[in-house]
């Protein structure tokens, strides 16, 4: 068993003929080298050791642990009973703050990411190509996503767009006499989106990494050809950035799926007003460590973990319809 | 001549009016906040423009004692927290990315598969049990929820960037050492570890900013007034003090955005360099 799994995967030749001493005949060679082999993978679980237990207690565990509770009625105060189903079939016929929360998370997630990502796409292409100051423009811009996460910046957001906030006193020198942005049932999702929107930094990184990739020299062929700017871009700049454009769409949509702190602390905690701002893992949270209902959290959580799978399996599905990896097409 | 007064064509100067005025609108809000928890409270909402009419620190004096320990005790927490996470990440996602760059084992695509699969995990689907092992190991209200799990390489983020990074070094240094009679572990820490300081560096400067950050897990698991770290101070702050008082709550929250800008300053480079390698927020 060991022997042939280690066969299939690369050895370093040098390495082992190095660590035989040479010796007349073939015969004593296998099981040397096969003890050295012993040897490393031993030294390998021993490294790996750290990753092994935290990848069996603290992951794998809890996920199946997890997926048990989430057919009980778990909760902190009192063991559980098996009720099947229940939890499942509850949320999606009874529970229609979980129908808003979903709603409202796919609202999130359907707006701010695809606004996002234009935006550092577009700035990437403002930044891209020798232009003066790029470093600078690039710290500028990707601060935001540094700061985006924390507590006090959801706390100046929630200033920012208060009744009395920043925001309504620009709009007040224009004549204009704002709503109270984040008290407002209608506008509060807005806030947040845009939250979301300004942190387009890291993908905007990750856009001017995947950007100078692309030849220069594909850029003067096309320029001699007589190609417009447009066309260079719709042709060559386009194409060979649609793997770039994909890995930021997963990694995006998987985290904004997740997003938290930002409507806990722009609503006060509860999602409000009147669930506007109900993120599903807000829900999630209230459900599991407010009202102690942790069966019923371990459900949402295992439709959480369905739903982004699924979203990304889709994503990869659909990528085949778009994204152009070079040597394929 | 032309070295000396190239022409500047309007179209560019126009392209870095719109990039800097687009920056300015971008960072207006840290600015505002910034000049803001410098202004006496009556006229915060009342001047919307950068510039203080009036300057006062009265706001950072009222805010680092307007909860039950003062400030400096929380950032003290949240340091005591972060500068853990920061080493345990160090030391055994370092590990276990030398293991899957460079040694061989049973299994390790499996493995390495798994590894990749562990960094999309949505963490909530984890959280539930995790909190119920805690708190039946009689955790809640301590720091260990939130850094043992690190000392067992579960942010396996990192674990992929040091293996990416390994992976780019020459394995016939590798080979020299272990011609000389190294054995793996010297391998490690003498050769590969001191080559992989870039790396390091970007693990324990997003460790650093992820968990100074982190509100989620410390919100859940640090209830107890004394042992608040900054975030959930903040928060505290903010339900205490209502409408009220944004001046101190103001100052606050730049005091806690104090050390990421500062590690942002320093570390620019391995963070950029980190996000565009990786993919890392």
């Amino acid at each position: 068993m060991h022997e042939s799994m280690s066969d299939s995967v690369s050895v370093t030749p040098k390495r082992v003929l190095v660590s035989i001493p040479p010796q007349p005949g073939g015969r004593r060679r296998a099981p040397r080298v096969s003890a050295h082999r012993r040897r490393e993978a031993r030294t390998a679980y021993v490294f790996l050791a750290p990753w092994f237990l935290g990848l069996f207690a603290i992951t794998v565990g809890p996920i199946l642990a997890s997926l048990y509770l989430s057919f009980t009625d778990f909760s902190l105060l009192e063991e559980g009973t098996w009720v099947g189903l229940d939890n499942y079939t509850k949320m999606f016929t009874e529970d229609t703050r979980f129908i808003t929360s979903l709603k409202v998370t796919t609202i999130y997630v359907v707006v701010s990411v695809p606004l996002q990502l234009a935006f550092a796409l577009g700035l990437a292409l403002a930044l891209d190509r020798g232009l003066r100051g790029l470093p600078f423009y690039r710290s500028v811009y990707y601060l935001p996503s540094l700061l985006g996460g924390s507590v006090a910046i959801a706390i100046l957001w929630r200033k920012l767009f208060g009744a009395d906030g920043l925001v309504n006193s620009l709009l007040a020198l224009v004549g204009i006499d704002g709503p109270g942005w984040v008290s407002d049932p209608d506008t509060a999702l807005g806030t947040l989106i845009l939250l979301h929107v300004w942190t387009f930094g890291a993908p905007m990184v990750i856009f001017l990494a995947g950007l100078r990739q692309i030849p220069q020299s594909y850029y003067e062929a096309a320029s001699v050809d007589g190609a417009t700017r447009w066309r260079q871009f719709r042709s060559i700049t386009l194409p060979l950035l649609t793997p770039i454009i994909f890995f930021n769409l997963v990694l995006e949509v998987i985290k904004s799926f997740q997003s938290f702190t930002q409507s806990f602390i722009v609503s006060g905690g509860n999602g409000g007003p009147v669930d506007s701002t109900l993120f599903y893992t807000l829900y999630l949270y209230l459900k599991g460590f407010k009202s102690y209902e942790m069966g019923y959290a371990a459900a949402m959580a295992w439709v959480l973990l369905l739903i982004i799978a699924g979203l990304t399996g889709v994503n990869f599905l659909a990528s085949k319809y778009w994204v152009f990896y070079g040597d394929t097409k | 001549m032309p070295f000396l007064f190239r022409p500047v064509r309007g179209g560019r100067l126009l392209k870095h009016a719109l990039l800097l005025g687009f920056g300015l609108l971008m960072l207006y809000p840290l600015l505002w906040m910034v000049s803001s928890s410098l202004k006496p409270e009556e006229i915060i909402f009342r001047e919307p423009g950068l510039w203080p009419s009036e300057v006062t620190l009265e706001n950072y004096s009222e805010g680092w004692t307007a909860l039950k320990h003062s400030f400096g005790y929380y950032l003290w927490n949240s340091a005591v927290i972060t500068g853990l996470s920061v080493v345990a990440n160090l030391v055994a996602c370092s590990l276990a990315a030398y293991a899957f760059a460079r040694l061989n084992f049973p299994l390790k695509k499996l493995w390495f598969a798994i590894m990749l699969g562990s960094i999309m995990l949505p963490h909530h689907v984890t959280v539930v049990p995790q909190y119920i092992v805690f708190s039946n190991l009689d955790w809640i209200n301590t720091i260990w929820p939130l850094v043992v799990p690190k000392f067992l390489a579960t942010d396996a983020f990192f674990i992929f960037l040091m293996v990416q990074f390994i992976r780019t070094l020459p394995r016939e240094l590798d080979e020299a050492a272990a011609i000389d009679g190294a054995g793996y572990w010297r391998v490690f820490l003498q050769v590969i570890l001191p080559l992989c300081m870039p790396a390091l560096a970007t693990t324990g400067i997003f460790t650093f900013i992820w968990t100074w950050n982190d509100f989620f897990s410390q919100n859940l698991y640090l209830t107890n007034s004394d042992n608040l770290t900054v975030a959930v101070a903040l928060r505290q702050f903010l339900d205490s003090s209502g409408e009220s008082s944004w001046g101190p709550m103001f100052a606050m929250s730049i005091v806690s955005l104090g050390p990421i800008f500062g590690f942002f300053l320093a570390g620019q480079k391995y963070l950029i360099r980190g996000v565009a390698t990786t993919g890392l927020k």
